[in-house]
């Protein structure tokens, strides 16, 4: 219930009253609601829950979050440390 | 497509469960609230993946299975009636009620709709101004903002044929339950990141403290679910009883604040009887007094209701974290998504579901049991 899918602002309108708009999830586009994210713009991401944007995507701290994962355990890799065989799957 | 294939990378999944690996020492059961969370730990073989010390143990964060029972008898009878359309989730159309779902209603010739947001029902309110259409609105603090907004644009709209059948329910009274039942084996929470996309994470440091849990707002992608734990394994293995944010993209500490007003305006606290578990004070939400007109109940006094549970079902200690769905004797038996005794396994969010839909026929045994926080 709680699955919200990122996509990206293609057109900002009005319509009955409520701050619309439509947003692209790769290639599919759909009707959303803006109210709750009233200040963003074309080309933001968002992400969108039961054709409802809630948040503003931080693009930037997407960026860092990627960052850190791909160097997480490189350097016990490199130094020999790892304890765990990184493609065991336990049985 | 952005923001989720290279939260998919199975290169860096592996590396990430290794340093999991590195970090543990000892015996912890952790638990994600979320049933979405649920689903793609097991989709993903996340579970799978983990130091054999670390337990996943999965919570009630799955609104459909939550939703008493004597509210879905409800939405069955007010579905039923005639010169009403009747809207839900997909979801909602499978999980049993006691004598019948909403898809036999619907065969039965009521007018039962899947809508893919409220705003939807509440178009159809506009374009059937000779109809009652009722939008069954479930779910917990991520669904509630689109639904007060559906309820408040109705208000706005003048349309007096619109009403909500409202059983939303919130997560950190749920927590606080589950922290305080005396077969509680959980020590830490991996925290519903869409539900603090919407309420931020203000509310979960006192928790967190009272309890000595820490607790890690944590995404939906399979990088996300690792960096959640292993932020959680650092913690409980420092001791530390924190609350941190592994989900930045998308929660702030405060959340979303317009959405956090209009909640306030269209809902009021109340308790909340959960399906399985019990009455949780002050765990969910119902309309406020300002829009007590759009509410179905109020609207449709449905009464003679009499509930009937399936005796075999355990969906509860299910989703108390209690018992693994393959535990139960029913599990893939008298119990299957075609047939299911409770709704824990008709939800896409539903534990039971995901045992059955990824092919968690056999428990693998954990070596140890998780030791209590010192």
């Amino acid at each position: 219930m709680c699955l919200a899918i990122p996509g990206r602002v293609s057109e900002i309108f009005e319509s009955h009253g409520a701050l619309m708009g439509k947003v692209n999830f790769g290639g599919i586009t759909k009707t959303v609601c803006l109210e709750y994210v009233p200040d963003i713009r074309v080309g933001e991401y968002t992400i969108v829950h039961v054709g409802f944007a809630l948040n503003r995507i931080d693009e930037e701290s997407a960026r860092q979050s990627l960052k850190l994962f791909e160097e997480l355990g490189v350097l016990h890799e490199e130094l020999g440390e790892d304890e765990g065989a990184p493609n065991e799957i336990r049985e | 497509m952005k923001y989720v294939n290279e939260f998919r990378d199975g290169a860096i999944a592996q590396r990430m469960a290794s340093e999991i690996r590195r970090i543990v020492t000892r015996p912890w059961a952790i638990m994600e609230v979320c049933g979405g969370q649920t689903h793609s730990i097991i989709r993903n073989g996340i579970d799978q993946l983990l130091p054999e010390q670390i337990e996943l143990i999965h919570g009630p964060g799955c609104p459909v299975c939550v939703t008493p029972l004597e509210l879905i008898d409800k939405a069955l009878a007010i579905a039923s009636l005639p010169n009403v359309i009747f809207c839900s989730f997909g979801d909602m159309l499978r999980v049993p009620g006691s004598s019948k779902d909403l898809f036999r209603v619907k065969s039965e010739g009521g007018d039962v709709r899947i809508v893919y947001s409220p705003l939807d029902a509440v178009t159809l309110a506009r374009a059937n101004p000779d109809k009652e259409v009722v939008f069954f609105g479930i779910g917990f603090e991520t669904t509630a903002p689109p639904n007060a907004m559906a309820v408040s644009l109705a208000k706005k709209q003048g349309l007096k044929n619109f009403s909500v059948l409202v059983s939303h329910v919130l997560v950190p009274p749920a927590i606080e339950a589950i922290m305080s039942s005396p077969i509680n084996r959980v020590q830490a929470f991996l925290a519903a990141g869409h539900v603090c996309s919407v309420m931020g994470y203000w509310q979960y440091p006192p928790l967190a403290d009272r309890f000595r849990a820490p607790i890690v707002i944590t995404g939906f992608e399979p990088l996300d679910i690792l960096e959640g734990i292993r932020r959680t394994v650092t913690l409980l293995e420092a001791g530390e009883a924190k609350v941190d944010n592994a989900y930045a993209r998308v929660v702030s500490f405060e959340g979303n604040r317009p959405a956090q007003k209009i909640l306030e305006d269209v809902f009021e606290v109340t308790d909340r009887a959960w399906r399985g578990i019990g009455t949780i004070p002050q765990s969910g939400w119902r309309l406020s007094a300002a829009y007590r007109e759009f509410d179905a109940e109020q609207k449709f006094q449905v009464s003679g209701i009499e509930t009937q549970e399936s005796a075999l079902c355990r969906a509860g200690e299910v989703l108390q974290g209690a018992l693994k769905p393959n535990q139960c004797a029913a599990f893939g038996k008298e119990c299957t998504p075609r047939h299911p005794l409770g709704a824990t396994m008709v939800s896409s969010e539903g534990a039971c579901a995901a045992y059955y839909n990824y092919g968690r026929f056999i428990t693998l045994e954990k070596s140890a049991e998780a030791c209590p926080v010192p």
